[in-house]
């Protein structure tokens, strides 16, 4: 066939007209191949940060720090020692750092900068299938992030039981999720990216940090508890420690559940939302 | 291929489209002129089925976009405004992702993007990244992409805004090739000489409104005349150009002063020429020349295309 031959579209339109449109799942998966070109481009640098930089924080906090915190079960919410109360802290951490670096800057970039998602739409792709085809990738980028963090950490022995770890690895990717589906959302509103810098300084920076990863909540006055306690950090943070330490409490676990797949499908709609009105009007 | 009766686009309390009609037959190549702000984007979008319709009525090869958006979409080609190309990919993998979207299959895509790179002249550029291309050569890429699907429809907004004279003409030379092979072109430019290059059929628009539609010759011979003659004056003539205009309004059909030129329209610049200068009048420059769509523009709307 020459070039000529291919660059000739003309066909008759059909009078019938009216096809059946894809479904969002054909149209998702019609994505595979953009999402995968772009973790081919992007896999060695991710996989440096998103198991470099919480194997120097486990080395430094969980085990040199951690030798001067006195192993008290009763104190760290049920752990063995500081090392295994701060490591599913870290890892839930981690996830909600890859989840929303994933759907902040990109996702800017793709209303904004690069313009992917504008390219996008001009084909029979729709915005449910451009956001969940994206967070299908986050999912993945997820569970890469996952799976490294647990088989380095393994050695460690902090992990209490190998169904408990493998049981975290779905837990930890739905609070990636939840954290990505939500920042999506809030980033497609956004006319700039200053925002993103102050939200990662007031909200992302503050949740890491006094969201029971480190320290059990419980050591806060009441009312920052209580704040604490609201966060999704927190509700990650404590099902995966249930789940690295084996005291995994049902009614409590089911509770972080509902907790964070609510603010998953939520972040979904709202991005959905929120894109639609960038990208159609 | 596309119908449209009183469409309107309207953005809160502004009018961008302020209800058209309009008819693209199969085969056309038809064109949006106007300057900017004029409703051509909004209507290219509208068209698109990327942006909601506010009024009227709108038909695209026989589909409403309300209800068939991606149906439409898999059958239309387009080339937006500005370049929507990943530029982290190489020029061969945007078309290979693209080509995706519309579910081929990746063994036809590749077979179409190698063709299509050849088609727009970017075989040897094909591991190039999208970033170290030319924005000529961003331009073909993206008329390839929007080929990948072999579209009843092209649609392309402004395809040679910001490109120099050279990548412009290779450009045109790309799309008079597609338009030779019968395929549907819509396009919007305000660019005389595109429109006079590329399109069967025009409408010019102004406001939101469609304010003259037909042939670039057409337009030409119903609302200017065959010839223009341009006189130019030295800054200091008292009064300016507008003063001018008087003592030589009866030598043409119609004179348009302009700040910094007269232009006399009538079937023989060259004799309307002569009379000027019978009358004693030193133009500091002249030129006699055909009307274009500029002329029909500036007749039609008080205002010139490009500001």
């Amino acid at each position: 066939m020459s070039s000529t031959d291919t660059a000739n579209p003309t066909r008759t339109p059909s009078p019938a007209a009216a096809p059946t449109a894809p479904s969002t799942r054909e149209l998702v998966a019609r994505q595979v191949d953009y999402w995968w070109r772009v973790y081919l481009r992007t896999w060695h640098g991710t996989l440096a940060s998103s198991f470099l930089m919480p194997l120097l924080y486990v080395v430094a906090i969980g085990v040199l720090l951690g030798g001067y915190i006195d192993s008290d079960p009763d104190q760290l919410a049920g752990a063995p020692s500081y090392l295994a109360f701060v490591v599913p802290g870290m890892i839930a951490g981690q996830v909600m750092t890859v989840g929303v670096s994933e759907t902040s800057w990109p996702v800017m970039s793709g209303i904004k900068w690069q313009k992917v998602y504008v390219g996008q739409i001009a084909t029979p792709l729709t915005v449910p299938s451009i956001v969940l085809a994206q967070l299908a990738f986050v999912a993945f980028r997820l569970l890469v992030a996952v799976a490294v963090f647990l088989l380095v950490l393994a050695p460690f022995g902090v992990l209490a039981t190998w169904w408990g770890a493998l049981l975290a690895v779905p837990v930890l990717i739905l609070v990636g999720l939840a954290f990505a589906a939500v920042c999506f959302g809030f980033t497609a509103g956004l006319d700039s990216d200053t925002t993103l810098t102050v939200i990662y300084r007031v909200a992302i920076l503050p949740m890491f940090l006094f969201s029971g990863a480190f320290f059990p909540v419980s050591q806060l006055p009441a009312v920052l508890e209580w704040l604490a306690k609201a966060t999704p950090l927190w509700h990650g943070v404590s099902l995966t420690r249930m789940l690295t330490t084996d005291t995994l409490a049902g009614g409590q676990a089911l509770v972080h559940l509902v907790y964070l797949g609510a603010l998953a499908a939520f972040g979904t709609w709202w991005a959905v939302r929120r894109l639609t009105a960038k990208l159609v009007v | 291929m596309i119908s449209a009766r009183g469409l309107r686009k309207e953005f809160g309390d502004f009018t961008a489209v302020d209800g058209i009609d309009l008819d693209v037959p199969a085969g056309q190549a038809f064109g949006f002129l106007g300057p900017n702000g004029a409703g051509k984007s909004s209507s290219m979008r509208m068209i698109a089925a990327v942006s909601p319709v506010s009024g009227g009525e709108l038909r695209v090869l026989g589909m409403d976009p309300a209800t068939h958006g991606p149906q439409i979409r898999a059958r239309l080609g387009v080339c937006p405004q500005d370049d929507t190309l990943d530029v982290e990919l190489n020029v061969r993998d945007n078309l290979l992702v693209y080509g995706r979207y519309f579910g081929l299959p990746r063994g036809e895509v590749r077979d179409r993007a190698d063709e299509l790179l050849e088609f727009v002249q970017l075989t040897d550029k094909a591991k190039a990244r999208v970033d170290d291309l030319s924005g000529g050569m961003k331009r073909r890429l993206t008329i390839a992409r929007s080929l990948i699907n072999r579209p009843d429809l092209l649609l392309l907004d402004e395809p040679t805004t910001g490109l120099d004279p050279q990548a412009r003409h290779v450009l045109w030379d790309r799309l008079f090739r597609l338009k030779a092979q019968g395929v549907t072109l819509v396009l919007t430019t305000h660019y005389m000489d595109e429109a006079e290059q590329l399109c069967d059929r025009l409408v010019v628009m102004d406001k939101g409104r469609i304010v003259a539609d037909g042939s670039p010759l057409d337009l030409i011979r119903t609302h200017s005349t065959r010839e223009v003659t341009e006189l130019r004056f030295g800054v200091s003539v008292d009064g300016g150009h507008a003063a001018l205009a008087d003592q030589v309004a009866d030598l043409a059909d119609r004179v348009e002063v302009l700040p910094d030129r007269l232009l006399l329209y009538s079937a023989q610049g060259e004799e309307t020429l002569a009379k000027v200068h019978e009358r004693g009048l030193q133009p500091a420059a002249v030129l006699v020349r055909r009307s274009t769509l500029e002329d029909v523009f500036l007749h039609l709307t008080g205002r010139s295309l490009v500001d």
